[in-house]
C-alpha cells in the first residue's frame, strides 16, 4: 500500500469532489490562458493590419515617386547653382546668368559626397542672335549628367545632346519649318537636328540645345559654365533648401543656390505630404489598436483575478468538504501510526493532481476559447500555427500556476486535516 | 508490556472539569488477555486511547515496553504506535474506498515493510476473507468487517492489541469468532487490553477488571 494508491483510490471514490476541483482550476486556468492568448492574438492582428497598411503606403509612394520622376523628366531641375556674383534680378529678367564659373565646379560637387542632391547638369546659357536665321534664341550648351558617386547611381533624367547635333524648341522649328535630321548652321558651325521638341509654353520653346563644349567654343567661354542645374532628390519638401544651400555653400563657396518653383517640386512636396498623412493614419491605427489592447488588458486584469480568486475559494471549500468527509479516515490513519507528514503528502498530492489536470485542461480550453472568440473580436480566426506564441511555455505556466493555485487553496483545509486529533474522532464513537 | 501508574485524565467542559480517569493503575503482560468492564461513560475509551499514545494523561505515567510514549516526539510516538500497537474498534473504522486486502495493508503506510503484501494475503486467508479480498467494506457483512479490522490490527505483528467493544455490533456467533482470534493471538505471546460493557467478553479474558467512577477495581 502506498500513499499514491490511497490518493487514487480516494479520487475514484469521491469522483464528484475531484471533478469539481479540476473544473474550478480549469476555469481559473482557462480564464488566464484565454486572456493571454487573446492579447497575443490582438498583437498579431495589429501587426497584420499595420503590415498591410505599410505595404499599401509603400505601393502608393512608389507610384507617386514614379509620377514625380516622370514630371522631372518633362520639367527639368528645380535647383540652380549660379556664380556668387550673379545679380539675381538680372537672372530673373533674362532667365540666364551673365556671370560664369569654372566647369570643374560640377565635378567638385559630384565628388564631394553631397547627400542632398543627386543629379547635376552643367550648362552654359546665353541669349544670342542666330546670325544665319536672324532670330533671337536662347542657346544652351549642355552635356550629360555628372553622376553623384556617393549616391546610388540612377537612370539619368536628361539625355545629353550628342556633339555635332542640335535640339530645337517648338517655336524655333515650327516657325523655321525645320525637321529632325536636317542640317543647319549656327554661328558658322554645322549641326544636325537631333530633336524637335513639342510645345512647352515656356522659354524652352525658343531654346536651342547643343553639346556643352561646342557652346563654349561658339561663345568663346572655354572651360566655363554659368549654371549647374540640380535636383534635390531627398524630396523633403519646403525645409530642404537651407540644408542644400548649407551643403553646397561649404563645397562651392563661390556659388549661390536658388530654388526654381516647379510642378515637380510641388509634386514632391505633395508626395511628402501624402506620405506624412499616411504615416499619421498608420500611427492613428496603431494608437487605436493600442487603446483597444489597453482596454482589453484592463478588463482581463480585473476579470482574471476575480475568476481565479473565486475558483481558489471554491477549491478551498471543496478541500474543507473533503477533509470533513474524511475525518474518520484521517483519525484511523493517525491511529495506525501514519504521521502528520503522511497526511500532508496525502492531501497535497491530491491538490497537485487537481492542479495539474485542471491546468492542462484549462490550457486547452483557454486556447480554444481564444481562437473561437478571435473571430468575434478580430473579425478573423487566427490559428495557432500563425501565432508568435510560445505554447510550450504557456502550457508550463498554466500547469505550474494551476498546481500552485490548487495547493495554496487547499493549504488551509490540509492544515486542518493534519491538526485533527485522532483521539477526538475515536472518542466520538 | 503496558503499565499505568496513577494515570489521571480530565477534560475542561462547559460545566467545569470532567474527570475521565482517576489515578488508574494497571499492567498487562505478554500472554495476558485483560478485560476492563464498565458502563458507558465510565472512561473505558479514554483508558484505551491513553494506552495507545493518543491521549496524553494529565497526571501519572504510561509505560509501553519500558518506554513512556508521551516522552517521545509526535513523529516517534506515531512510529512506536505503528510498530507495537494494534487497534480494534467497535465501529471497525475501515477505509470505505479500499478493498479488504488494501484495508488490511493500511498500517504499512506508516511502517512500510517487505513482505507486507504476502502477510496481508496470509491474514485474508486466516480470517476466512479470501472470497471478499477485493470487496470494499460496504459490500461486507458486519462480522466480515470486524474480521477485516482485526486482521488489519495484526499486520505489523504488534506486541499489544487494544480492543474497544469489539462485539458491540456482532451476533453471538461472530463475537465468538473474534474472541477466538484474540485468544489465539494471546496464546502466541501477544497481549490484549479489551474494554467492554459486555459480560460475555470477560469470559474469554485471562483477567478482568471493573471500572467504576473512573477508577479500576479488581
Amino acid at each position: 500500500m502506498t500513499i499514491w494508491k490511497l490518493v487514487t483510490s480516494e479520487i475514484l471514490h469521491r469522483r464528484m469532489n475531484f471533478a469539481l476541483g479540476v473544473l474550478s482550476v480549469m476555469v481559473a486556468s482557462a480564464s488566464f490562458i484565454g486572456s493571454v492568448t487573446l492579447l497575443r492574438i490582438h498583437d498579431l492582428r495589429t501587426g497584420q493590419i499595420l503590415e498591410v497598411k505599410q505595404e499599401e503606403l509603400a505601393k502608393r509612394m512608389a507610384e507617386l515617386k514614379d509620377d514625380t520622376r516622370k514630371a522631372m523628366l518633362k520639367l527639368g531641375f528645380n535647383i540652380v547653382i549660379l556664380p556668387k556674383d550673379q545679380n539675381l534680378a538680372d537672372w530673373y529678367a533674362e532667365d540666364y546668368a551673365s556671370k560664369y564659373m569654372p566647369e570643374d565646379y560640377v565635378h567638385k560637387l559630384a565628388n564631394s559626397g553631397i547627400v542632398t542632391v543627386r543629379h547635376f547638369l552643367p550648362s552654359l546659357q546665353q541669349k544670342i542672335e542666330w546670325p544665319e536665321r536672324k532670330r533671337k534664341i536662347i542657346l544652351v550648351g549642355a552635356r550629360g549628367e555628372v553622376p553623384n558617386l556617393h549616391r546610388n547611381p540612377v537612370k539619368p533624367m536628361v539625355q545629353p545632346v550628342p556633339p555635332g547635333t542640335i535640339s530645337l524648341g517648338y517655336e524655333i522649328h515650327r516657325s523655321l519649318d525645320m525637321k529632325v535630321g536636317e542640317k543647319v548652321k549656327l554661328m558658322g558651325k554645322e549641326f544636325t537636328i537631333h530633336a524637335c521638341h513639342k510645345e512647352r509654353g515656356n522659354k524652352d520653346d525658343i531654346t536651342a540645345w547643343i553639346y556643352l563644349a561646342e557652346a563654349q567654343e561658339l561663345l568663346d567661354k572655354q572651360g566655363l559654365i554659368n549654371a549647374i542645374l540640380a535636383l534635390e532628390c531627398i524630396c523633403a519638401g519646403m525645409d530642404v533648401l537651407p540644408l542644400i544651400r548649407k551643403e553646397i555653400g561649404a563645397i562651392l563657396p563661390g556659388t549661390q543656390v536658388i530654388e526654381r518653383g516647379s510642378r515637380a517640386l510641388a509634386r514632391a512636396e505633395a508626395r511628402t505630404k501624402i506620405e506624412k498623412e499616411a504615416q499619421i493614419a498608420i500611427e492613428k491605427e496603431k494608437l487605436g489598436r493600442q487603446h483597444l489592447r489597453a482596454v482589453r488588458e484592463r478588463l482581463a486584469s480585473i476579470l482574471t483575478p476575480v475568476i481565479v480568486t473565486a475558483c481558489a475559494v471554491w477549491v478551498a471549500l471543496l478541500g474543507f468538504t473533503n477533509v470533513r468527509a474524511r475525518r474518520e479516515e484521517i483519525g484511523v490513519l493517525r491511529t495506525l501510526g501514519v504521521c502528520r507528514r503522511g497526511i500532508l503528502v496525502m492531501f497535497l498530492s491530491k491538490h497537485i493532481l487537481v492542479g495539474v489536470l485542471g491546468g492542462v485542461l484549462g490550457f486547452c480550453a483557454g486556447v480554444l476559447a481564444a481562437f473561437y472568440f478571435s473571430t468575434a473580436l478580430e473579425g478573423k480566426r487566427i490559428w495557432i500555427t500563425g501565432m508568435d506564441l510560445s505554447m510550450a511555455g504557456l502550457l508550463v505556466l498554466s500547469v505550474g500556476g494551476a498546481a500552485a493555485l490548487a495547493v495554496i487553496a487547499g493549504w488551509i483545509p490540509t492544515m486542518t486535516a493534519i491538526r485533527q486529533d485522532p483521539a477526538d474522532v475515536l472518542r466520538e464513537e | 508490556m503496558l503499565e499505568f501508574k496513577n494515570i489521571s485524565k480530565w477534560f475542561d467542559g462547559p460545566e467545569g472539569k470532567v474527570t475521565a480517569l482517576d489515578e488508574v493503575c494497571l499492567s498487562v503482560s505478554p500472554g495476558e488477555f485483560l478485560a476492563v468492564r464498565g458502563p458507558s461513560g465510565c472512561g473505558k475509551t479514554t483508558l484505551l486511547l491513553t494506552a495507545g499514545g493518543l491521549l496524553r494523561p494529565n497526571a501519572g505515567q504510561v509505560s509501553l515496553d519500558g518506554n513512556d510514549p508521551y516522552a517521545l516526539s509526535p513523529e516517534k510516538r506515531s512510529q512506536m504506535r505503528a510498530r507495537m500497537i494494534g487497534f480494534v474498534f467497535q465501529q471497525f473504522h475501515l477505509i470505505p474506498y479500499l478493498t479488504v486486502q488494501q484495508n488490511i495493508l493500511a498500517p504499512s503506510l506508516a511502517l512500510p515493510a517487505k513482505g507486507a503484501d504476502q502477510r496481508a494475503q496470509e491474514l485474508v486467508s486466516r480470517f476466512g476473507l479470501d472470497d471478499r479480498a477485493g470487496h470494499v467494506p460496504a459490500q461486507l457483512s458486519t462480522g466480515q468487517r470486524q474480521r477485516t479490522a482485526l486482521a488489519r490490527a495484526l499486520l505489523n505483528k504488534p506486541k499489544i492489541i487494544l480492543v474497544d467493544e469489539p462485539t458491540g455490533n456482532l451476533d453471538e456467533g461472530n463475537a465468538d469468532i473474534v474472541f477466538g482470534y484474540l485468544s489465539q493471538y494471546v496464546a502466541e505471546g501477544g497481549c490484549v487490553l479489551l474494554v467492554t460493557h459486555d459480560a460475555r467478553a470477560a469470559a474469554h479474558a485471562t483477567r478482568t477488571l471493573q471500572m467504576v467512577d473512573q477508577r479500576l477495581i479488581e
